[in-house]
């Protein structure tokens, strides 16, 4: 295991990710490349779940396109992101918020959370 | 082939120089020491035996350990013999994975998952009838005709059958070293290599 972690290690570009969170609603900025040229697409969704640890680990963001639910499965350290902004902080009770798939309309909104301190 | 010995110590996933995500094996290759050089007129032919990983004295047989203090080495687990080796390699030299290099392609050899006792499906990946209509009811993975009748009366030899799968060598060819790390002893090779994690592996060159 200690060997996997030092080949992790070597190949990481260390970058600062903000502390978000299973029910967190952010912005990601992943970088597009179209022949030679690069271009900032933005994907706006609520977190439902992070996966993995250390180098692998990567968080699934979903949002509403018109009325199809929309999901991608980012990794964390990918080189393509471009950045990521954490736009509010939801109040949830579990780590993988998969009920919110069966759930359309205004049953479908995660409660703010506003005075709290991040573990991280 | 020359090579060296090492171990697999499980797989994991890195960012290649475009970005892509890769999936990579990591490897624990090295120090192997050279603890016999066999030449056309000792032995007939020409070899070097390299040893690696460390093993206990109590658990060495006494012959074994006379045979590892010709070296002037400790007591090795793993015993390989590589055929066109170096000619510089001598008797108790210590090769490193130094002697791979970033960017190299190289064939691993491992012995392969045991699977037991395994169908055609499985086994020689036959795909089976296919369907659950047209009267099939419990022959879905059957492997089907296994010959014609009278003629030829028998059943030809290597026919694909069930039985032991896998815990055979298996070679991997050009498999792509993504990184050497000498320090550590560790060298990244992009994809899957048989065998188990733990497993002892030949990288040859």
């Amino acid at each position: 295991m200690d060997a996997i972690q030092l080949v992790q290690n070597e190949f990481l570009t260390k970058k600062e990710v903000p502390a978000f969170k299973a029910g967190d609603t952010v912005t990601v900025d992943y970088k597009i490349k179209e022949g030679n040229k690069e271009r900032i697409q933005s994907f706006k969704g609520v977190v439902i779940q992070r996966n993995g640890v250390g180098a692998t680990e990567t968080f699934t963001i979903r949002k509403m396109s018109g009325n199809v639910g929309v999901e991608r499965i980012i990794p964390v350290h990918s080189p393509f992101i471009d950045g990521i902004t954490v736009n509010k902080h939801g109040k949830v009770r579990r780590a993988r918020i998969f009920y919110l798939r069966q759930l359309t309309g205004k049953k479908a909104r995660i409660k703010e959370r506003r005075h709290f301190e991040h573990s991280k | 082939m020359s090579g060296i010995i090492g171990k697999k110590i499980g797989m994991t996933s890195i960012f290649g120089v475009d970005g892509k995500n890769v999936a990579c094996t990591v490897i624990l290759a090295g120090p192997c020491v050279v603890t016999q050089v066999k030449t056309i007129e000792t032995d007939g032919y020409n070899a070097v035996q390299l040893a690696f990983d460390d093993a206990k004295e109590k658990n060495t047989s006494n012959p074994l350990k006379g045979h590892f203090k010709k070296a002037n080495t400790a007591p090795k687990r793993k015993l390989i013999e590589f055929r066109d080796a170096p000619s510089e390699w001598k008797l108790g030299d210590v090769v490193t994975v130094d002697y791979l290099k970033d960017d190299q392609w190289v064939d691993v050899v491992g012995e392969s998952k045991g699977k037991g006792f395994q169908g055609v499906v499985k086994r020689h990946g036959f795909s089976g009838v296919g369907g659950q209509t047209h009267g099939q009811h419990n022959r879905g993975r059957a492997p089907g005709s296994i010959g014609s009748s009278s003629f030829p009366s028998k059943v030809f030899k290597g026919m694909r059958m069930a039985g032991r799968t896998g815990g055979k060598r298996v070679k991997a060819f050009n498999m792509e070293i993504l990184k050497v790390m000498p320090e550590q002893n560790i060298l990244v090779i992009r994809g899957s290599v048989p065998g188990a994690n733990g497993s002892y592996l030949i990288i040859e060159k």
